[in-house]
């Protein structure tokens, strides 16, 4: 038998809300987080991803479906009796207490002896880089250092698993850099098992070990951030992750047949039919008109970036593209609009969608 | 320019109006205050300082044993009252926004809306006839009737430091293990502990210095300090009276002084 998944989600359903005015926030979501992962839920507001993470912490029950942390089914336990943590949004930090006291509170409440909570307040302190904030009260701590408190709390009781909604988003860029990979550092540190929301892509992608994608009260992939952002299954994680041209072909016989009678072998096997095929900017190349393979392509225009240009263009159905090219040390200018060239890619850069 | 800013202080004849104000609140307690330190008998006549209505006042034995009287009420109506109060404004804060949610805002309030006179009448009849029917004279009547009134007094400063407490904190602290009751002992209790203080401040103040209701509901011989102070000035005023009063004016004073600096937003 394999080890219990840390977090698991079997069909959890929650609505909000009676009648005819039922919002269905989570949507038969059903996700296995694993023991020691960086898991992190990624979708726009309003997606079920912070619905997900009350249900886990036990801050709302769910409608149908279970919850179950380490194996154990915790669908009607209370959070106080839940094995896990959570660094909230805005903190909340208890503004009465000091930093010291605010650490101390969750393993005071578990009853542990005093010598145990004062080495391991001290302990998670200097781990967050605070002892000498100790005393302090917490209305004199800078956004950056109430987060490491935060999470310094929330770490003491050696939770199974953290949850983190947004803890990121009060804080500056600068700064947000900074705890992304303090974070990382924690959670290889702690080895304790995260689940992080977050509505930034670029986030989710530099520091998870996995990301679920949701949208619409549902999981829509989970995989590696590498996973996510070359194979994405469908328009939805396509399109929020990065950019992404789409394209309309018709598969047959393992091949994508484009406007213009182009054939593309597939380096994965799809059923034959109509579909969207994604392909990222970067992974599309321009060549001379005319090249074999290549779809045909009007420019539109050009952007430039500096490391690279943008190349807005037009194919032959009518679809607008746009390729990304890095810059030559010797190209004097880029594509002229109204220039008609080729455009190609490698098969594998071609990601046929499910829907 | 800052000129040409509209502000009201600089309107013409603004100082006049401002001091004019002044001088009709503060000008009549003064002259309370300063002629109880009368030599004299007369409190109109300047005759010298002295202390001599302050220890006359402190050894007539009505006079304490009306002090004594209001202290015991507004105490015990004021605690009763902020216990009342503190839940009142866990349940109309704490929970979802239910039916009638504003029905018991107003219930609540009533003792602000109704005249007092009304509410003393009606307390009059009412414990006029549970006086009949049990023959109990004590001073239960009027602890009821304060509490009564007090409530809202109470309710109102503690309901506004509820509202403006973050909900999460009960949910991070439910999340840190804490039972119920341990996150509101530990949690809620002291965020919202300033405001009960000033609910119960103000209620103790409120009662201390009522005298209507006090009037119609109190049996023979259950003054208190503001009914025996009436009583008083309809026979003889002396700098007594005025000795009593500005007593009370202090104490009131500290404790509205206390009130606001409990109320007032940390910066």
């Amino acid at each position: 038998m394999t080890e219990a998944p840390a977090v698991e989600a079997r069909n959890a359903v929650k609505e909000f809300g009676q009648g005819e005015a039922t919002v269905r926030a989570l949507d038969t979501v059903s996700v296995a987080i694993r023991k020691g992962e960086f898991f992190t839920l990624l979708g726009p507001s309003g997606c079920g991803k912070t619905t997900l993470l009350r249900l886990i912490a036990g801050f709302d029950t769910p409608t149908s479906g279970a919850i179950l942390i380490d194996g154990e089914d915790v669908s009607d336990l209370p959070p106080n009796r839940r094995p896990v943590n959570t660094v909230f949004q805005s903190y909340a930090l208890f503004p009465h207490l000091t930093v010291a006291q605010n650490v101390a509170f969750g393993l005071e409440m578990l009853g542990r002896a005093k010598g145990e909570v004062a080495a391991r307040t001290a302990e998670m302190l200097a781990l967050v880089k605070l002892d000498q904030m100790a005393g302090r009260k917490t209305s004199q701590l800078s956004g950056g250092q109430q987060q490491r408190v935060a999470l310094a709390r929330a770490l003491a009781p050696r939770p199974k698993v953290l949850l983190l909604d947004e803890p990121l988003s009060a804080l500056d860029l600068k700064l947000r850099k900074e705890m992304q990979g303090e974070l990382k550092r924690l959670q290889l540190e702690t080895g304790i098992t995260f689940v992080f929301v977050t509505h930034d892509q670029e986030e989710a992608l530099t520091m998870s070990d996995r990301i679920g994608v949701m949208s619409g009260g549902r999981i829509l992939q989970i995989g590696t951030p590498r996973e996510i952002y070359a194979h994405p299954t469908n328009r939805f994680v396509a399109d929020f992750i990065g950019e992404t041209n789409f394209l309309s072909a018709r598969v047959r016989g393992g091949k994508a047949v484009f406007g213009g009678g182009v054939e593309v072998p597939l380096s994965r096997p799809a059923a034959d039919g109509d579909v969207t095929i994604a392909i990222r900017p970067e992974h599309m190349r321009l060549v001379p008109r005319g090249m074999a393979g290549a779809l045909m392509a009007t420019v539109s225009h050009a952007v430039y970036f500096g490391t690279d240009s943008h190349i807005h263009l037009k194919l032959i159905d009518g679809t607008e593209i746009v390729v990304r090219q890095p810059t030559d040390a010797d190209s004097t200018d880029g594509p002229k609009p109204g220039e008609v060239l080729g455009v190609s890619f490698a098969p594998a850069a071609a990601q046929v969608l499910e829907d | 320019m800052a000129r040409s800013v509209f502000t009201v202080t600089r309107l013409p004849g603004f100082n006049g109006v401002a001091i004019a104000v002044f001088v009709a609140l503060y000008a009549p307690i003064a002259m309370l205050v300063v002629y109880s330190f009368n030599a004299g008998d007369s409190i109109a006549i300047w005759e010298g300082t002295s202390l001599r209505w302050y220890e006359r006042a402190w050894a007539n034995a009505q006079v304490k044993d009306a002090t004594f009287r209001s202290l015991i009420i507004a105490t015990t109506a004021a605690s009763v009252a902020t216990i009342a109060a503190t839940m009142v404004a866990l349940a109309t804060t704490r929970k979802k926004p239910f039916r009638g949610q504003t029905a018991v805002y107003v219930a609540i309030n009533q003792p602000l809306m109704v005249p007092e006179i009304v509410t003393a009448v009606a307390l009059l009849i009412f414990f006029a006839t549970i006086k009949v029917a049990t023959g109990y004279q004590g001073l239960g009547y009027l602890i009821l009737a304060h509490t009564a009134f007090c409530i809202p007094f109470a309710y109102l400063p503690i309901r506004a430091r509820l509202e403006g407490m973050d909900m999460t904190l009960e949910t991070a602290a439910a999340d840190l293990y804490a039972t119920r009751w341990r996150a509101f002992r530990h949690v809620t209790l002291p965020l919202m502990a300033p405001g009960i203080l000033a609910g119960f401040m103000l209620a103790f103040v409120t009662s201390l210095d009522d005298v209507v209701i006090t009037l119609f509901v109190k049996s023979a011989g259950q003054d208190t300090l503001p009914t025996y102070l009436l009583g008083q000035i309809r026979r003889q005023v002396t700098g007594e009276v005025n000795a009593i009063s500005t007593v009370l004016l202090c104490l009131t004073v500290v404790l509205l002084t206390t009130f606001f600096l409990l109320t007032r937003k940390k910066s």
